[in-house]
């Protein structure tokens, strides 16, 4: 109670001063603290005080839960039973569907984050020049990535690429008669659904549009000036300039990839033959559909690691592939 | 060399980075190109858009973007397709999306001024930690979530998709609204506290005003994100009742199969519109968003 009466907010101007920081720093024991640090730990704790309340009750907490149940075997009936590394152990030995699952996740990954960057970075280009209208082709290209997590697009999707969609009306009129659904095919399959990631391009494109106009047309300018061409510009002036944003993008992109579930849930539902049963969705069918919260805990651990382990290797190598430009490497 | 030295002379149109001259030419080919491209990539959604006012038949013989017979029938048929009426999901998914909205707006700044105002043990810490979450892959938390919410018996409700967002569980909106109230000079707060302001006083008549286009960033990002959020809804919703738009569609799509395209595509239509709206109203707010901290849209 002590603490609340000093919190009076009368004190206040007396707490900020920058003089006070530098002692504040060198303390380390609760005892020598000065009534004014606590006072100012008092003020943050309380604007802190609900994100960290959800940081313990719903990630911490969560967390450790979640490691937890990884050793369980758990249907939310019975109290949980410790298994050990079982769950572990089943899912690298015994599952063939999670296996599969894992290969069909890194094709995914694999394909669609590449294109999708690819694809972003050549019409942010495109569209970082003074053409007419370029706000409207801005928005344009980036509406799909407004709508494409959707579960009304995922639907659609599975109609266009459906027997009777309208890609196969649209061979038909070329005469090529489409026998197959494409979603019934499995590398068809796994086509569209990266056809469906990279037709989102659109918010990387942005990034990379921003990042565009941040390139100071000096260095530009120079070089054209000394003859060099416009490849040559884009390669040895804009590209590394922009190595940041890929990097920033490329990590982003690999998380969320990782992570698809909307369409391969709906448009695929993982078929056929598990040719698209993604990760999320795989860890969805086994937590959620066989109540097998164990085993969904520790597939949601290795997937953690999985994306950890990217992000990690992204980051060592970005010192040799990205640049910035006050010199930093 | 002579090449050069013309192009020199236009240094000013050909400051921005491009492949192609900047001659008359291959401007009217990267338009022609562009408007091509972008047909392409809007007629998914347009096809969709124009199936919902197909009768079932020519939605599976016509890919073509005009409706040779036009009927409201989808609209009607879609909105009563399931037990509940659309409405009713509708109102759910507004319900939802405005609890976050304010949860977010409200958890999040209280902590973003902590982290940018006020001096604290264990600050660069916990920010530290705040950074980490927002790293954290969604699915780690799914399953001890859902066990912790269905022993706290909040299936069914709006509570798990909502409370958590009114205790900064979207770390990221904490990141932005921290990096813009930086932003903001500190010389209004001191001279706010010599005007006999307190932190919360600051906080609310200072630093909220001022802070009100990240805010709004904010606040429309956790729209659209929730909106857009299928997984968790899957998950805790699963009474009709409180099923928002997103659950809805996939178990209208489920029930009616492929008999009734046209119906789902009309509700699908529906559904997309207040993302359309967003974009429509705030595009410049949502560009610069996406644009500066790489905010999924």
């Amino acid at each position: 109670m002590k603490e609340t009466k000093l919190a009076d907010s009368s004190d206040w101007e007396m707490q900020m001063t920058v003089e006070d920081l530098t002692p504040l720093l060198r303390q380390r024991k609760w005892g020598q603290r000065s009534l004014r640090t606590r006072k100012q730990n008092l003020v943050a704790f309380v604007f802190l005080l609900p994100w960290l309340g959800g940081l313990l009750i719903f990630t911490v907490g969560p967390m450790l839960a979640s490691l937890y149940y990884s050793f369980t075997s758990y249907d939310l009936l019975s109290a949980p039973q410790w298994v050990g590394l079982d769950n572990y152990v089943r899912m690298f030995t015994q599952d063939d569907r999670y296996l599969t699952a894992l290969k069909v996740t890194f094709l995914y990954v694999f394909i669609s984050v590449p294109l999708k960057l690819a694809f972003s970075l050549l019409l942010a280009v495109v569209l970082s020049k003074g053409l007419r209208a370029v706000g409207l082709y801005r928005a344009v290209y980036y509406v799909p990535s407004l709508l494409g997590g959707s579960v009304a697009i995922a639907i659609l999707w599975r109609q266009i690429f459906g027997l009777d969609g309208i890609v196969n009306q649209g061979l038909g009129l070329l005469g090529v008669n489409g026998q197959d659904s494409w979603i019934s095919m499995p590398n068809t399959a796994m086509l569209t659904l990266v056809l469906l990631a990279v037709w989102q391009f659109g918010s990387p494109m942005l990034i990379f549009i921003a990042g565009l106009k941040q390139i100071p047309s000096e260095l530009n300018d120079s070089a054209q000036v000394d003859g060099a061409g416009r490849l040559r510009r884009f390669f040895q002036i804009t590209l590394p300039l922009l190595t940041p944003l890929i990097f920033f993008n490329l990590v982003l992109q690999m998380i969320g990839s990782f992570q698809v579930f909307t369409s391969a849930l709906i448009v695929t539902n993982g078929g056929p033959a598990d040719a698209t049963l993604f990760y999320t969705l795989y860890l969805y069918q086994q937590g959620f559909g066989n109540y097998q919260m164990g085993y969904a805990a520790a597939m949601a651990w290795v997937l953690m690691a999985i994306v950890m382990i990217f992000t990690a290797l992204i980051f060592l190598t970005s010192r040799y592939w990205v640049f910035y430009q006050d010199g930093r490497i | 060399m002579r090449e050069e030295a013309v192009e020199m002379v236009r240094v000013p149109q050909s400051v921005s980075v491009s492949f192609f001259p900047a001659n008359w030419w291959s401007r009217l080919l990267t338009h022609i190109v562009l408007v091509v491209g972008g047909l392409l990539m809007l007629y998914p959604a347009l096809w969709m858009l124009s199936a919902s006012f197909k009768p079932s038949d020519e939605i599976f013989s016509d890919p073509g973007l005009w409706p040779k017979t036009f009927t409201l029938d989808n609209y009607v048929n879609g909105w009563n397709g399931l037990d509940t009426a659309f409405g009713t999901f509708f109102l759910n998914s507004f319900i939802v999306c405005a609890l976050v909205v304010i949860g977010n707006v409200l958890s999040c700044s209280l902590a973003a001024y902590a982290f940018a105002r006020l001096q604290f043990t264990l600050r660069r810490f916990l920010f530290a930690i705040m950074l980490g979450t927002i790293m954290l892959p969604g699915s780690i938390l799914i399953v001890p979530q859902y066990i912790l919410f269905k022993s706290l018996g909040w299936l069914n409700t709006f509570l798990p998709l909502t409370i958590p967002k009114f205790l900064g569980t979207d770390a990221f909106f904490i990141f932005l609204l921290v990096q813009f109230i930086r932003t903001i000079p500190v010389e209004l707060d001191d001279s706010a506290r010599i005007d006999g302001c307190g932190p919360f006083q600051l906080y609310w008549r200072i630093i909220m005003p001022l802070a009100l286009p990240a805010l709004a960033t904010t606040a429309i990002f956790s729209f659209l994100t929730t909106w857009g959020d299928f997984f968790s809804q899957l998950i805790y919703l699963n009474d009709q009742s409180v099923y928002t738009v997103a659950v809805a569609l996939r178990t209208f799509v489920d029930s009616t199969g492929t008999s009734d395209y046209g119906a789902v595509f009309a509700m699908g239509v529906l559904s997309l519109i207040p993302i359309l709206a967003i974009f429509l109203i705030f595009q410049k707010l949502l560009i610069e968003g996406i644009a500066t901290t790489g905010l999924k849209g």
